[in-house]
């Protein structure tokens, strides 16, 4: 049975792959920003078999009460086994190429923030001397595009973290795991017009989950995006920028 | 909001509608402009078109897919309105218990089975699924929320059990289920030759069988008219209590662009189904899963109708005029424009439905899935509709895409009791259609 701390609980991604460690039997602390989603979403898990559920509530952009959460998390779950860092927004393009300080907030809650709780994280795994730290990125940090420039920088930021913090830990068997979703059909999403390539964020669970169990290094969920990114990586950059992506 | 094709089960009609997801049982219900009307959505396994809100918008309920308490000891289950039957099955049914009612599918929410007062195999000792809801939360667009029972709220939860989702969002409810010993039916399959046979059957297995349906051939005609096959089963009383592993859907991706169900096959799956239900004749042990949900298996065999989809035409007639009036339904129906195809029978017991628009009542009740061939359908199922109400009867709104207002007046006298608590912000296409308003 894992214990399991995990940050953006509420999320769609999130909430469907913390079901599935439910249902492992494991016991979960959920950290989010409304306590009245929280105490629904531990309820659900409780029912579906989890061991312990907590929850704590936690704006990520509040710096100052990151490490005092998951000294909350670990004593309540007697340590940690797994961290699952999964909260995040989607700015709109658009309204950031002209807003700097949309820019900056963006960055602080999709980037700097989970990028503070990688640090503790990693240091406390450090010190345990055994663990999983998984995040999930985006196939959109993969190459900068002019249609989702800013959100795509952050997780761009995340991935390249988190590849630097495998080479540091991986020594130590710790395991960092970096998930990266292609369009998911959520709630961040509500507003795009759906097509084949799109996921749901159970199917998206599903990968997660089995990824964070197995402790791969990089996931791509579904599995084809590693391809199709694969493509989109190896274009030259002349061509690249004449791209309408 | 996101303009997306929501569709009903049978494809027909087809409705444009704006969607908007609910996923927190604490939020208010979305807040609508003037003239617009919404209307909660759960799994879209209605037929017609009471799930649909043509020009309106529709509340997206799956999002309130959440368990909220499951009590081991005492069978009782309290969950959001949009989980599926399916998912509360595979909860509990290792734990001994079972749904107290269940349809012909699992993939339906429980919300929608609430607000349709749906009805299974076990009518005539169980009743409606309204009958074991112990309570719920009704949320309306002015944001009170009221907890209604049998006994609190009654008038509320009489609106809302069969309301059609007319009353406000079902944001939780709770069941009463009852104990099971084994995960397995044990069924007898038997075969008649006419209506007179089908209605001994059903008189001698009513009280020593839990759940009874009979599937017609009604391609059948002149001699053979009324044959088919005869199903009665009880719970195991041992073996284990298992879940079989997640199901794995074979989906029509897309709509075949030509009718699969053309009368040649019909009557060549007719003739195989009822030679092979002849042959395997006798008792046998199946998992609950194919006992009720046999069509679960095609994730979207309604698309094997093709483009202009289906109809299912079902209703409920005093039994003592069911021989006519289903013999009647039955020779037209084989003589048609339109192949009939899965035609089920059913004898409801004498269990007053619950809510106020509840379908079932004491009588029988047939069932028959017709491919969409346009007006000369719509005139047969019009000479249905004449013959089912001058014997008393109605029609099912959940299966209902079609019927004229007089038609709905005449099966639902208490309608107008709704109107008192149909939510302001909340309309249908099928409730605009029967009560032949705008709005």
């Amino acid at each position: 049975m894992k214990r399991i701390l995990v940050f953006g609980a509420t999320s769609a991604i999130v909430e469907a792959t913390a079901r599935l460690f439910a249902a492992d039997g494991d016991s979960l602390f959920l950290v989010g920003r409304s306590k009245l989603r929280l105490e629904s979403i531990a309820e659900d898990l409780r029912v579906r078999g989890a061991g312990k559920v907590a929850f704590a509530v936690l704006d990520a952009t509040d710096f100052e009460m990151h490490e005092e959460t998951i000294i909350e998390a670990t004593t309540s779950l007697g340590g940690m086994d797994v961290a699952l860092i999964g909260h995040g927004t989607l700015p709109d393009q658009q309204l950031a190429n002209t807003d700097p300080d949309l820019v900056r907030r963006c960055l602080e809650v999709n980037a700097t923030s989970t990028i503070c709780l990688m640090t503790h994280l990693a240091n406390y795994f450090e010190k345990t001397g055994a663990g999983t730290l998984a995040v999930i990125s985006s196939v959109a940090g993969d190459r900068g595009r002019a249609s989702n420039n800013l959100y795509g920088s952050a997780k761009a930021a995340i991935s390249h973290y988190a590849q630097g913090l495998r080479c540091r830990l991986s020594r130590l068997g710790i395991r960092v795991v970096t998930i990266k979703p292609g369009f998911v059909d959520t709630p961040m999403t509500a507003h795009f017009k759906k097509g084949f390539l799109w996921a749901t964020p159970a199917a998206v669970a599903k990968s997660t989950h089995r990824a964070i169990v197995t402790g791969r290094d990089i996931a791509y969920v579904p599995w084809f995006w590693r391809w199709i990114m694969l493509v989109i990586r190896i274009i030259p950059e002349r061509i690249f920028k004449r791209l309408p992506l | 909001m996101r303009r997306r094709a929501y569709e009903s089960w049978g494809r027909f009609p087809r409705a444009m509608q704006k969607s908007m997801a609910v996923r927190w049982r604490g939020d208010d219900m979305p807040s609508m402009p003037d003239e617009t009307r919404a209307l909660p959505f759960g799994n879209g396994r209605s037929y017609g078109d009471v799930c649909l809100n043509d020009g309106g918008v529709l509340l997206d309920c799956r999002g309130l897919d959440r368990f909220i308490n499951f009590d081991r000891e005492k069978g009782i289950i309290r969950c959001e309105g949009g989980v599926l039957l399916l998912d509360i099955l595979r909860l509990v049914v290792p734990d001994g218990w079972f749904l107290p009612v269940v349809p012909g599918t699992q993939w339906v929410t429980i919300g929608g089975a609430i607000a349709n007062d749906i009805h299974g195999k076990n009518h005539h000792v169980a009743g409606t699924i309204g009958h074991h809801i112990r309570s719920f939360e009704l949320l309306r667009s002015d944001s009170t929320r009221r907890i209604c029972s049998p006994s609190s709220n009654a008038d509320w939860f009489r609106a809302t059990v069969g309301g059609l989702g007319l009353t406000g969002i079902i944001t939780w409810a709770e069941i009463q289920l009852k104990p099971i010993s084994g995960s397995d039916i044990v069924c007898e399959t038997i075969r008649f030759h006419s209506l007179d046979q089908f209605f001994e059957i059903a008189r001698e297995s009513d009280t020593a069988f839990e759940y009874t349906v009979a599937w017609i051939d009604a391609l059948a005609t002149g001699r053979k008219l009324g044959r088919g096959v005869f199903f009665r089963g009880n719970h195991a009383t041992t073996g284990s209590k298992r879940v079989l592993p997640e199901p794995e859907k074979i989906d029509l991706g897309c709509v075949p662009p030509i009718r699969m169900v053309t009368r040649p096959l019909v009557r060549l799956f007719n003739t195989l189904y009822a030679m092979k239900n002849g042959v395997s004749a006798g008792r046998v042990n199946t998992h609950y899963v194919p006992f009720f949900f046999p069509l679960d298996v095609v994730g979207s065999w309604n698309r094997l109708y093709g483009t202009q989809g289906m109809l299912q035409y079902q209703f409920v007639v005093p039994s003592e005029s069911a021989l006519n009036v289903v013999g009647e339904i039955l020779d037209r129906a084989a003589r048609s424009v339109a192949p009939p195809f899965l035609t089920v029978l059913k004898v409801f017991g004498d269990r007053s439905s619950p809510g106020l628009l509840s379908f079932p009542r004491p009588g029988i009740t047939m069932a028959i899935d017709f491919p969409n061939r346009g007006q000369p359908l719509m005139e047969l199922l019009e000479s249905f509709d004449a013959l089912v109400t001058s014997a008393g009867g109605a029609l099912y709104p959940a299966k209902d895409a079609r019927m004229s207002p007089e038609t709905f007046r005449a099966g639902f006298p208490s309608w107008e009791d709704m109107l008192r608590c149909v939510d302001p912000s909340i309309s249908s296409s099928f409730w605009r259609r029967v009560t032949g308003s705008s709005t």
